[in-house]
């Protein structure tokens, strides 16, 4: 890992984000559009950063906002890295995910079509609503030549981009892979549909303490837009360039639930699973494992269910965060900002607080770091994300 | 009243600069959208369409093939 990228709601890039995670600051606020006055979830963590503020304005009006925050995080991710344009663009790759696509974009064009007739419709709505969008526009900008491949796992989606991305240089098809994940779906008919789930908190008085995972009184999770990109690297490659490596990818695990369209597992079996590949891939003893960024979206089921499977796979010495609890849920691109997270969690030797945990739920019998970060060595971290449709990641980052 | 092919030609500025970033001085009778304005067969679709809505005038799919340089936009909407 040689370059890191992110736009949150928390900050337009990852020295801010990184900075307002560990300071334990809250990006969910009252969402004042008027679609919003009738839904039951009135709150969402919005970008801290406008992608207008950093993109020119005829580029803006070709790309759906997800492909905007994809490029936003990417090119910094790229920057950070070093790259030059003389790389070698066919052993370039893109992997890079959404878990909702364009669907901001599918509906005003539908409106557009509904109320001035087909011919207005513009001729870039396919390009801007395909959910390989924002890999394609990475793609394009770096100009990758060995495979642009875009996962869609629901909210599992960019940490398995991050996992195909290695096993992609693994394999051997490329030296330099971009990966991440974006989502930008803040509108009525998205945050209707999971409303209609009950799947979202109806805390609107309180916006700011409404993501709690693993809290008694979570209801639900808080929806947040935003993007992550890092820059994944052959070790030897990055060497022979003198890059500066955050961290390796240790190892990585995939599986599928089996069990329920969107219920998780309550024994987090597969996501359990997930753990066990990524932890038997790296070669790697449990123990040297300090840290899990947790998918824990502040849920009733599915936080504790998770917290299971780590005790389970893992072993009862980590020490849990979700950083959820600030930036909200990023859907499509919680793996990747999470994962680097907990990058720099190992980088920094600080693991970031879980806000609003102000009475664990009583199960809750692993280790937080509870309302204040905590300073911790760390020689190996561990990330999972879990999507609807029954897909587990995990990915094991190791201090480099 | 008819507009006059400066003001066409403004009006057609205005749009290419919008929906396609081209810079109004760049926009002269001679140049051409695709050679000289950067102006791709997608970005070619909007202008086309805002054009119709500006000046009030159709502008046939089998016609806009026809349309290559600023000069043959202004003539064609001059016509109406």
């Amino acid at each position: 890992m040689t370059g890191l990228g992110a736009t949150t709601p928390l900050g337009g890039d990852v020295a801010s984000t990184w900075e307002a995670l560990v300071a334990g600051r809250s990006g969910v606020h009252l969402l004042e559009h008027e679609w919003a006055k009738e839904l039951p979830c009135r709150i969402a963590a919005e970008l801290a950063v406008e992608p207008s503020e950093v993109l020119p304005r005829v580029r803006l009006r070709r790309l759906d906002r997800s492909e905007q925050i994809a490029l936003v995080a990417a090119q910094q991710a790229w920057d950070d890295a070093g790259l030059s344009d003389d790389l070698d663009k066919e052993r370039l790759g893109v992997v890079f995910g959404s878990g909702i696509g364009g669907a901001l974009t599918l509906l005003a064009q539908d409106d557009i079509l509904e109320e001035s007739g087909p011919r207005k419709v513009s001729p870039f709505t396919v390009p801007m609503l395909m959910p390989n969008g924002p890999a394609a526009v990475v793609g394009l900008e770096f100009g990758a030549q060995a495979g642009v491949h875009a996962p869609t796992s629901a909210c599992a989606t960019s940490a398995e981009a991050i996992s195909w991305a290695a096993d992609m240089i693994r394999a051997g098809r490329a030296d330099v892979v971009v990966a991440g994940g974006a989502e930008a779906v803040i509108g009525g008919l998205p945050m209707a549909g999971f409303s209609s789930m009950k799947a979202m908190s109806t805390r609107n008085d309180d916006p700011e303490h409404a993501s709690r995972p693993w809290d008694r009184d979570r209801d639900g999770f808080v929806m947040g837009e935003g993007s992550g990109a890092l820059i994944l690297e052959r070790r030897d490659h990055a060497e022979a360039r003198g890059a500066k490596i955050y961290a390796v990818v240790a190892g990585s695990g995939l599986t599928s639930d089996g069990y329920d369209i969107v219920q998780p597992d309550p024994e987090c079996r597969g996501g359990g699973r997930a753990m066990a590949a990524a932890i038997k891939q790296a070669g790697i003893d449990p123990k040297d494992i300090g840290h899990v960024n947790a998918h824990a979206t502040s849920t009733p089921v599915g936080d504790m269910a998770e917290v299971k499977g780590i005790k389970r796979v893992v072993g009862d010495h980590v020490v849990l965060t979700a950083t959820k609890s600030m930036t909200g849920h990023l859907l499509g691109g919680a793996g990747a900002v999470e994962s680097i997270a907990a990058i720099m969690a190992i980088v920094d030797g600080v693991i970031p607080p879980t806000i609003n945990l102000e009475n664990p739920d009583p199960a809750l019998d692993l280790d937080v770091a509870a309302n204040e970060a905590r300073k911790v060595e760390l020689k190996a971290a561990l990330n999972t994300a879990f999507g609807f449709g029954g897909h587990n990641a995990a990915l094991l980052f190791a201090k480099a | 009243m008819a507009l006059s092919r400066d003001e066409i030609r403004e009006g057609l500025s205005d749009i290419l600069e919008e929906v396609a970033g081209v810079n109004p001085d760049d926009v002269a009778d001679g140049k051409s959208f695709t050679d000289d304005l950067d102006v791709d067969s997608l970005a070619m679709v909007e202008v086309v369409v805002a054009a119709e809505e500006k000046f009030g005038v159709k502008i046939p799919d089998d016609e806009v093939a026809n349309l290559k340089t600023v000069g043959d936009a202004v003539s064609y909407i001059e016509k109406g």
